[in-house]
Formats: C-alpha cells, sequence, structure tokens
C-alpha cells in the first residue's frame, strides 16, 4: 500500500463549502482521510507533501478541450494537452470530437483513451461527436459511444442547423440519458463572420454578426429539450440575451446546465485591437455587457461552469489577415487564474470560484470525481491563489502558444498536481 | 515649391487609415499635394524627391486606377517602381501574406503600397516589416489616400469644409472609401450624412457621429457634396438589394433626386461607375455638377504628396542603406 500525507494544508471542498486548514492522506490513489485534526498527534510514517499553508483543492475539471489528435499532431497531441493542463492544475480533460477523423464511432473513442493511457499525465474523458462527421445530418451510435467511454455527445463549435435533426439527436439520446452539449451560433448569420456586430467590427471593417445569432439558437434547442426531455449542456454561453434564456429554462425546470469560457469572462471585443488574430475565438468575443453578464451570470451560480476552450493553432493559421485567421486560443493554463480572478474582484468566493472548475463539472458529466472526500480519487491541486505574475508565453506547456493573455497580470495558479496521489506537474521542478 | 522640405507632415512611418490622421497632417498633405497639382500640369513632370527609393505595389485586389496612380505617383518623384500583382491563387498555394510581405521585405523596399481584400491586412505588414506601409484599400476598413484626394478636390472647389453638408451614398456597409471619408470630413469640420437601404447600412452607423437617411429625397436635401458610392455587383442581385433596377429607382442618382441637394451641389464618384445603377449617366458625364474626372488627377497627386511625406521621415539616403 502506497500513502501520502498532504501536511499543513488550507483544505477546500467546493461542493461542501469546507475551507479549514488541516492535511490529506492519500492511500493507493484515493483520499483516505482528511481533516484539521489529521496527524494533530505529530507526523506521520509515510512520504510527506508540505502544502506551507497554500490551498489544496480537488484538481480542476475541463470541459472543452481541443487537441490535434488525432490528425493535427502538429498543434497539439493528447500528450501535449496534458501537459498544459497539469500545468494548470486540470487533473480531467474532456477532449472535443472535432479533430481528423472526428471521434464519431466506439473504435475512434477508444483510440483517444488508449493515446491517453499511453501518452497524457491527466485523465482525459473522449466527448463523441453528435452527428457522424460533424456533418449535422445523421446522429452517432450514441448506446455504443457511451458503453466505449465518451461521456457527452457534441459537434464541438459546430452548430446542428437542421432543427429535426437536433430534435431526433435530443431525442434518441434520451433513451441512454446521455448528456448533450450544445454549440450556439446560427450559421446562416454567422458563415464568413470574425466578430460580434457593433461599433468596433464597424471601424475594423470586419464581417460580423449579430450576438442574437447565439440566443437564436439557445432559444431553439431550449423549446427541443423541453419537448424531449435530454439532458443539455450548452458548451458555451457568451451573451446576455442567451444567458436570459437559459435563466429562464432553469426556472421552468427544464435539465439545462451551461458552460462559459475563461476568455468570455475575462476579455471584450475591444481587445481584439489592431487585429489581434490570438483573440479571434468562437464564438466571437462580446460587448462589455455582456462581458459583465457573464461573470454575473457565474457569481449568481447561472452559469454552472467555467471552462478553457483550449484551442491550440499553429502560427501558420494565426498569422493571417483577422478574416482569414484560425478560431481559437490556448487556455489550459490561465482557466485558474482567469476564474481566480473573479474571487480577487469580490465577485466570488474562493470555494465559489473553484467549485465552477471541480464538482459543478463533475455533477454535470455525473463523475465520482472533483471532490474533497474519504473514497474519492486523489485528484489534487495545489494552489497559490495570490501569486502575481505577468503570462508569458514562453512560460506555456502547450505545444502550440496562441494565448489571448499575454503580459497579462494575474494572480494566483497551481504550484503542484497530482492524479490518483502521483505528482504530474511540480512548478518548484521548473526549469526556465 | 520644396521650402517645406523635410519638415514632417506625418508622424507616423506609415499611412493606414485617416482614423487616425490629426487635422494638422491632413491639411499638410492636401497643402503638398497642391503643389504637385501644378507640378503635374507642367510639360517638365519629374522631380527627384524618391531618387534612390523603391517603391513596391503590392495588389491583391484587382485594381487599374489606384495601381497606377500610385505607380505615376511614384515614377514622377523618381522611384524605382515595382508593380506586383498577387492573385488569391497563390494564398491558396498555402503561403500567407506574411510570407509574401517577407519575401518583399527581403528586397529591401523603402515604401510597400498594398491594396489587400482583408481588412487590417496593411496594419499586419505595417508590424512585420522594416519599410513605410500606405494602404491602398483593405478589406471594408480604409481606403485613406481615396479620402484624401477627395479632400483636395473638394477643397479646390469650397475653399474649406466648415460648414459644408457631405452626403456619402451607397453601400456604406462595405465600403472602405465610406470609412475613410467618413473619419476625415468629420475631423475637417464637414457634417456627414450616410444615404443608404437598411441592408447597406451597418446598424451601429450613427455611432460614427453622422446623421442616417434612408430616403435620398429627404437626405439630398440641403446637401453641398454628393458622393456616390459604388455598388459591387455580387451585392446587387437579391442579397442585399432585389435588383439593380429598384436600387436605381430609389438610391441612384440622377437629375430628379439630385434636383433635392443644394443649388450648385457637386457630385462625386470613387470610380469605377455602375451607370445606371447607382448614378445616371446624365448626371455622371455633367461638366458642371460632376468632380468626377478631376478626382483621377487629384489621386495622383494626393499619392505623390503621401510618398513625400513618407519619404521625409526615412533615413538619408533611404531607410535600409547599412
Amino acid at each position: 500500500m502506497t500513502r501520502t500525507a498532504f501536511l499543513n494544508a488550507r483544505l477546500i471542498d467546493p461542493a461542501s463549502g469546507f475551507d479549514e486548514p488541516g492535511a490529506l492522506l492519500v492511500e493507493d490513489g484515493r483520499i483516505a482521510d482528511l481533516g484539521p485534526r489529521l496527524f494533530a498527534g505529530g507526523k506521520p510514517d509515510c512520504p510527506t507533501v508540505d502544502c506551507k499553508g497554500q490551498v489544496l483543492s480537488p484538481g480542476l475539471i475541463d470541459m472543452r478541450v481541443f487537441t490535434g489528435e488525432p490528425g493535427s499532431e502538429h498543434r497539439e497531441t493528447l500528450g501535449s494537452a496534458s501537459e498544459a493542463a497539469a500545468a494548470g492544475g486540470v487533473t480531467t480533460m474532456v477532449v472535443m470530437p472535432n479533430t481528423d477523423p472526428v471521434i464519431d464511432a466506439p473504435s475512434l473513442v477508444d483510440f483517444i483513451t488508449r493515446r491517453a493511457a499511453a501518452t497524457a499525465r491527466v485523465r482525459v474523458l473522449p466527448m463523441a461527436a453528435l452527428t457522424r462527421g460533424l456533418a449535422g445530418e445523421t446522429m452517432t451510435e450514441i448506446g455504443l459511444l457511451m458503453e466505449a467511454g465518451a461521456v457527452a455527445f457534441g459537434d464541438g463549435d459546430h452548430t446542428i442547423a437542421n432543427a429535426r435533426v437536433m430534435r431526433r439527436a435530443l431525442s434518441y439520446a434520451s433513451n441512454f440519458d446521455a448528456l448533450v452539449v450544445g454549440h450556439a451560433e446560427d450559421p446562416d448569420l454567422t458563415t464568413g463572420t470574425a466578430m460580434t456586430e457593433s461599433e468596433f467590427a464597424m471601424r475594423l471593417g470586419v464581417a460580423a454578426a449579430p450576438a442574437i445569432a447565439e440566443t437564436i439558437i439557445v432559444e431553439r434547442d431550449i423549446r427541443l429539450v423541453e419537448l424531449t426531455g435530454a439532458r443539455y449542456h450548452l458548451g458555451q454561453v457568451s451573451c446576455r440575451s442567451a444567458l436570459e434564456v437559459v435563466i429562464a429554462a432553469k426556472a421552468r425546470g427544464l435539465p439545462i446546465t451551461c458552460a462559459v469560457s475563461a476568455h468570455h469572462l475575462a476579455l471584450n471585443e475591444l481587445d481584439v485591437g489592431a487585429y489581434f488574430t490570438f483573440r479571434k475565438v468562437k464564438p466571437p468575443l462580446r460587448s462589455e455587457a455582456d462581458r459583465a453578464a457573464m461573470v454575473e451570470g457565474v457569481a449568481e451560480g447561472a452559469i454552472d461552469v467555467i471552462v478553457s476552450s483550449h484551442d491550440p493553432q499553429a502560427a501558420d493559421t494565426k498569422r493571417q489577415t483577422f478574416g482569414h485567421a484560425a478560431f481559437g486560443a490556448v487556455g489550459l493554463e490561465t482557466l485558474l487564474p482567469v476564474a481566480l480572478g473573479l474571487y480577487h474582484d469580490g465577485r466570488t468566493t474562493l470555494a465559489h470560484a473553484l467549485r465552477t472548475l471541480t464538482s459543478a463539472p463533475a455533477d454535470i458529466l455525473g463523475l465520482k470525481i472533483g471532490r474533497l472526500e474519504k473514497g474519492a480519487a486523489a485528484d489534487l491541486a495545489l494552489i497559490d491563489p495570490d501569486v502575481p505574475y505577468i503570462l508569458e508565453p514562453s512560460d506555456l506547456h502547450s505545444r502550440a502558444l496562441n494565448t489571448p493573455f499575454e503580459g497579462r497580470r494575474f494572480m494566483g495558479r497551481a504550484l503542484a498536481t497530482f492524479v490518483s496521489g502521483e505528482c504530474v506537474y511540480d512548478r518548484s521542478k521548473e526549469v526556465r | 515649391m520644396r521650402g517645406a522640405a523635410h519638415s514632417p507632415i506625418l508622424k507616423t512611418s506609415h499611412l493606414l487609415g485617416t482614423e487616425a490622421l490629426s487635422v494638422d497632417e491632413i491639411v499638410g498633405l492636401l497643402d503638398l499635394a497642391e503643389d504637385y497639382v501644378a507640378l503635374n500640369r507642367a510639360a517638365e513632370k519629374k522631380t527627384a524627391v524618391l531618387k534612390g527609393c523603391t517603391l513596391i505595389n503590392l495588389f491583391f485586389e484587382a485594381s487599374t486606377r489606384t495601381q497606377s496612380s500610385f505607380e505615376l505617383a511614384g515614377k514622377r518623384l523618381g522611384a524605382d517602381v515595382m508593380n506586383m500583382s498577387v492573385n488569391s491563387s497563390s494564398v491558396s498555394k498555402g503561403e500567407t501574406l506574411l510570407d509574401t510581405a517577407t519575401t518583399l521585405n527581403a528586397m529591401r523596399p523603402d515604401i510597400l503600397v498594398v491594396r489587400h481584400q482583408d481588412s487590417g491586412a496593411a496594419e499586419l505588414l505595417s508590424r512585420k516589416l522594416d519599410c513605410s506601409v500606405v494602404n491602398a484599400g483593405d478589406g471594408a476598413h480604409e481606403h485613406p489616400t481615396q479620402a484624401l484626394l477627395d479632400a483636395l478636390t473638394i477643397r479646390r472647389h469650397r475653399g474649406s469644409f466648415e460648414g459644408l453638408t457631405v452626403a456619402i451614398c451607397g453601400d456604406i456597409a462595405h465600403s472602405r472609401v465610406a470609412r475613410s471619408n467618413i473619419h476625415l470630413l468629420s475631423k475637417m469640420g464637414a457634417r456627414v450624412r450616410l444615404i443608404a437601404p437598411k441592408t447597406l447600412l451597418p446598424p451601429e452607423a450613427g455611432r460614427f457621429g453622422v446623421e442616417i437617411f434612408t430616403d435620398m429625397h429627404r437626405g439630398l436635401e440641403g446637401v453641398d457634396i454628393v458622393m456616390m458610392l459604388r455598388l459591387q455587383l455580387e451585392r446587387m442581385t437579391g442579397a442585399f438589394v432585389p435588383s439593380t433596377r429598384e436600387y436605381f429607382r430609389f438610391f441612384g442618382l440622377d437629375r430628379e433626386k439630385l434636383a433635392y441637394a443644394k443649388p450648385g451641389a457637386l457630385v462625386m464618384h470613387p470610380g469605377p461607375m455602375n451607370r445606371g445603377v447607382e448614378i445616371d449617366s446624365v448626371v455622371a458625364d455633367d461638366i458642371d455638377v460632376s468632380l468626377i474626372h478631376e478626382q483621377v488627377e487629384m489621386g495622383v497627386a494626393i499619392r505623390m504628396a503621401v510618398l513625400d511625406a513618407l519619404a521625409r521621415g526615412l533615413p538619408r539616403g533611404g531607410r535600409n542603406t547599412p
């Protein structure tokens, strides 16, 4: 039996709101015991980790990670993404099916699982496509894919344009109580556009779509959820009007949850500045009013989860004019600092900020992780919530460096990360 | 006429748009261009202001008049001018805009004039290249030399911009000419009106500090200058307006609509014109109201002024001399 004791920690269990100094004991990869009085009588006779009073939290669960494996390994592999994840305090990442080939068959789910087991430092859970080839036409084998290990179903950053296809997919998914993850951008309104319609986009002369392109699809999907009873998670909400629709649906008792991307919490459309393509994301950055509404949504609990929407892009697809550059920004290593920003700004408690990254996504995915409790997997993040620093792209571990936060001042980051009690990242060993 | 030489007119080493220009910079360029209007009307049209300088015209979008105008401007100033027309096929071969640009950069030009179909292309190049960059039109963003030549044309006829009302009519949404003119004319004290069907007008256009009209009769009332915009063919048939004949009926400039403007109002068009779509030939060819040919003449002069002003910022003997 292997044991590790974490001493002198500030234990935070976001699900229960527990936040006290104490110790935690890991036995064979699981949390065996924890609490303020553990080891009060003396040092344990096993290897120890001195937490030096810093926060020991459940490891983060990122519900929205794009990699390039299979098909675009030059952008990111499961292995390289997992290094970024570990450095960001993320112990579980849900990887999106938007690869080449698309993850739309059980053998491909199996491929992801095996590759992750062989190469990744953190847990990797595959999301499977909801329609074959992400074409939005025919549904995938939801039952077989679930058996193979798919934790959710969605077409990634594609919206299923056809309401009939979406209705049937939701209806069929509800047989298996499968979680459907939607993406909301009306393709008829957004195709060929790169920004949110606004005065700023007009001045830049960049083709733009109104933010309601999101709201229209969210309205539609929620009506279909009402019709079919499927469990639905909106992969990213980014504008106030769409969030209002979600809030109203939740008030009606519909099985709906939603997430917001860290960049939609921390940046607005003006951050595009002089056509900075690293800030071209999907959906595009919104107005300051929308950004503020997203922060409010997280603070009030209307938004359940914060995700990174980590989307690594190679230099050649970003060194283009704004209209032609690829969408996407890396985010695994800035997810935690952005969420901590809400705490530093006085918008949430520390436990609430962490809840959106741990127990909330675990509950939506139906996973027994994301909590500090006896018997749970010892997936842990040791966090200094207050350390100030300036983000340098060269400090990132991702294979791609397209961060929208270059030069940004942050407070707080992961010091060390543990999966099943094994250290997968230790910042004190960084050689820079 | 070279008395003012080597006093800085532009504060930056690039001309990317009119939005960032100050009134002093605009007046400086217009004054310098007046000198070149005179020179261009003389028998001996050549000077040595840009002697030894290399000017590259990099055009990703077909353009006859702007490209030839810059070419002539560069040659009359004594520069070595190279024209490069890059069709979109080389982009599809995988070469990025920056690949093309860095290749050209290695040839050590002093000034790069660029036209590109994407907004922000000139800005991107200016950040990556060592030479001065002139934006000859980027997507729906800006076309600063067009606005400057329009301003020069207006100033020569009206003396100043204060108290003038200028109506810009047509496809505002997709027009870089409209944006550059709105910024420049507003700075110079003119009142700007935009007249267009709502499908060709950005919903936030009022944020430019202009008056918005969707009716030509009301919009043209009391206007001093009518600036027509070209309607791109692909936007005419059903996508943004139902048909060319419907567009001409309600938004094309003919004598009947022009009669609503102030008596003696002048008509401008950046060219090339779609006769019978946005403008009636009777108006376009009326030498008493149409400034269209004069705009072309002013174009060469203004581009000479811009190249001259930028060259004054170059190190002596050319920026790229070791």
